[in-house]
């Protein structure tokens, strides 16, 4: 667990409302919430997921917090907005559904093999490389995200797909050795670092 | 032309339903002389419509009844139908107000023998039965409707069936020349009894009203159970005719949602209640009723009432707000689907999709007169019901105009509109001298 997450604990002890008021993205709309079961019976992955919004808002007032931050729920957000738009409250349950999911991931709660999660660390590593997205590193690494025959499996469905693509010229092969880039990758860099010094300071600022 | 005489110590009460009748009474009863106007033809408002009246599973036409007769026996009283209240200017003990009054094409001649109705063949529209059926260009409005006095209905001058409907009647009551009319009438104070409206259901795109059949409002249902209404009384789909043994009712159609009103509209919760007794009347044990609720308000002394709802095996309570309606096109049968908040962390799967005969809406109350648009310099707050304020000087509201009340509710607050507007009155009366 993160220094961030023990800090946190011990500041809000047994408030987590006011903890996800206070750090998560429209987290101070989830005391809005009236427990009107719209939004869960709205949502579209409903089969899907352990906790449903409203669920997740009644948990989140019940200082669940290991529950909430762990679960792999609010990853599973399509973004469809159903949701939104029905709550009569009108909370901005699709944003603060990414705003959990993100704050879950700031302290190192997040479940690992959560395939959206996975991928996107995947993707955040592939593109804080060169300032670019590499398609082709990107997508290899997408195939043989749960082992390798899987993989091979995957990459002999994709193959028509692939081809398509390099024949339109929206593939280059040569990525794999490196791949393009941004102009000032220094510069690029040394702009993540100073964007991660200023989220620590924000963080910093409530712990 | 119509006569009436008015002073700046006339009260003038707009609106003819419960609220307006009772206190156009309390007013006149104490003396004072009153003006009351209705826009429809009859007296009687809203709760003309109901089937039944909660608490005590009464007909409303019983309650009805003793205040017509107080109206009837009251000379204080004067009464002007089919009139509506367009401009007001002055202040209290000295407003001036336009009245434009609709020709109903029948004059007091009339002894509502029915021979006009039966001679005509247009029909239109039937607004009592919120046009679930339709109705004789030559009606009355009701069976109670008072005054007793049939109507002509306006689209239907000009044609042959006018002219057959007075060519039918033996009394020389229908006048086919009456023109609109104009007045300008003082008043001392004025109450507003203007009533309220249910929410359109058109606009709670999730639940289909407009696009199934078989999902009805809650005054629709009102209407479907009395005897004179649409269906006869049979409690019936829309859809085919079948009997609807198995109802399921949604609360807070268009109520505490911002996306249409914002707050709760107080009765339909205690109006679901009442409905949910008439499927076991109709059908006994078969009858069955499902309420989906975000929470049940049934205030202070209606507690009663709830529990012996909920007592009954013949009705169901699933704490959820219905997220939205499906059709089953084979059956025609409504689909609630949701999560019932009851299963919420239990583990358990909290989503249904259930099937229903007839689905209804218990919709929301608004005012029925948009009073800001009207500019009558009065104190209207966000859901657009009157304020009590003293900057409102010599007008008050009463019953529904000032907030979603039930009739026991409306009618002491229209009491206690009566004692302020015969204050008012009181003052101008003691200032003549
Ligand atoms: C489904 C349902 C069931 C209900 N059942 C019950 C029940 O069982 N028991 C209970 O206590 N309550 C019940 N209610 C509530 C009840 O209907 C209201 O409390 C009651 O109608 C209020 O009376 P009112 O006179 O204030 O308004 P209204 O009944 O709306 O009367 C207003 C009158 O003003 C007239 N008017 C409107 N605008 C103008 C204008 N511009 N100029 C002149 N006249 C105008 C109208 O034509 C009408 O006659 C129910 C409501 C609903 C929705
Ligand atoms: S729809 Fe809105 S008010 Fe209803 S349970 Fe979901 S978040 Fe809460
Ligand atoms: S009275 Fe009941 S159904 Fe009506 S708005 Fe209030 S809570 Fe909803």
């Amino acid at each position: 667990m993160s220094s961030v997450n023990t800090a946190m604990v011990e500041k809000y002890r047994n408030n987590f409302l006011k903890e996800v008021s206070d750090n998560v993205e429209e987290g101070e709309w989830v005391r809005m919430c009236m427990q009107c079961g719209v939004c869960s019976g709205s949502c579209p992955l409903g089969p899907h997921w352990e906790h449903p919004p409203q669920e997740l808002f009644m948990m989140i007032r019940a200082n669940k917090r290991e529950e909430v931050l762990s679960s792999t729920s609010m990853w599973m957000c399509t973004s469809c907005y159903n949701c939104m738009v029905r709550c009569p409250r009108e909370l901005p349950i699709t944003h603060i559904m990414h705003g959990l999911a993100h704050y879950a991931k700031r302290l190192g709660l997040a479940p690992k093999e959560q395939p959206t999660n996975k991928f996107s660390q995947m993707f955040w590593n592939n593109l804080v490389q060169t300032g670019r997205v590499n398609e082709l590193k990107l997508g290899l690494a997408l195939y043989f995200m749960n082992g390798f025959s899987e993989g091979i499996k995957m990459s002999m469905k994709m193959r028509p797909i692939g081809q398509g693509m390099f024949f339109t010229g929206r593939m280059a092969p040569m990525e794999i050795l490196g791949g393009h880039g941004v102009k000032d990758q220094k510069g690029f860099h040394a702009m993540l670092k100073k964007a991660e010094e200023l989220e620590a300071a924000r963080v910093g600022a409530h712990v | 032309m119509t006569e009436v005489v008015a002073t700046n110590q006339t009260i003038v009460v707009v609106g003819g339903g419960i609220s307006g009748m009772t206190a156009a009474l309390e007013a006149a009863e104490c003396g004072k002389q009153v003006i009351l106007i209705e826009k429809n033809p009859s007296l009687g408002g809203r709760v003309s419509q109901l089937y039944k009246y909660f608490p005590k599973l009464c007909f409303p036409t019983c309650g009805l009844e003793i205040n017509l007769r107080r109206i009837k026996a009251n000379p204080n009283i004067s009464l002007l139908t089919l009139a509506e209240v367009t401009a007001v200017s002055g202040q209290a003990g000295d407003y001036s107000l336009t009245v434009k009054i609709a020709p109903r094409y029948i004059n007091s001649n009339c002894t509502a023998c029915g021979a006009c109705a039966d001679a005509v063949e247009s029909t239109f529209p039937n607004e009592f039965n919120y046009n679930l059926n339709q109705r004789k260009g030559a009606y009355l409005p009701f069976n109670m409707a008072y005054p007793q006095r049939f109507v002509i209905d306006p689209r239907m001058i000009g044609t042959a069936d006018a002219d057959k409907a007075k060519a039918a009647c033996k009394f020389e009551a229908i006048d086919l020349d009456m023109q609109p009319e104009e007045l300008k009438l003082k008043a001392g104070a004025i109450i507003w009894a203007t009533g309220w409206q249910p929410y359109d259901a058109n606009k709670i795109q999730p639940y289909g009203y407009d696009r199934f059949a078989n999902v009805i409002t809650s005054v629709e249902l009102e209407r479907m159970m009395d005897p004179q209404g649409p269906t006869g009384g049979k409690l019936v789909r829309p859809s085919d005719g079948k009997e609807a043994k198995d109802i399921a009712f949604i609360q807070c159609a268009g109520s505490r949602d911002r996306n249409y009103l914002k707050h709760c509209s107080r009765i339909c919760c205690m109006a679901s209640l009442k409905q949910s007794t008439y499927p076991r009347e109709k059908f006994g044990a078969e009858g069955k009723s499902t309420i989906y609720y975000i929470d049940i308000r049934a205030i202070d002394r209606f507690e009663d009432f709830y529990q012996k709802v909920q007592a009954d095996t013949t009705v169901n309570f699933i704490k959820s707000k219905v997220a939205s309606i499906t059709l089953d096109k084979a059956t025609q049968n409504p689909i609630l689907n949701g999560n019932d908040l009851e299963k919420s962390g239990t583990g358990k799967d909290m989503r249904y999709s259930n099937a229903h005969d007839l689905v209804v809406l218990a919709v929301g109350m608004q005012p029925s007169v948009d009073f800001k648009a009207m500019n009558l310099g009065l104190s209207v707050n966000d859901e657009g019901f009157i304020e009590l304020d003293p900057a409102n000087g010599g007008q008050f509201a009463a019953g529904c105009a000032s907030d979603a009340l039930d009739v026991n509710r409306a009618v002491q607050n229209a009491t206690a509109s009566a004692l302020r507007a015969i204050q008012v009155i009181n003052q101008v009366a003691n200032a003549e001298g």
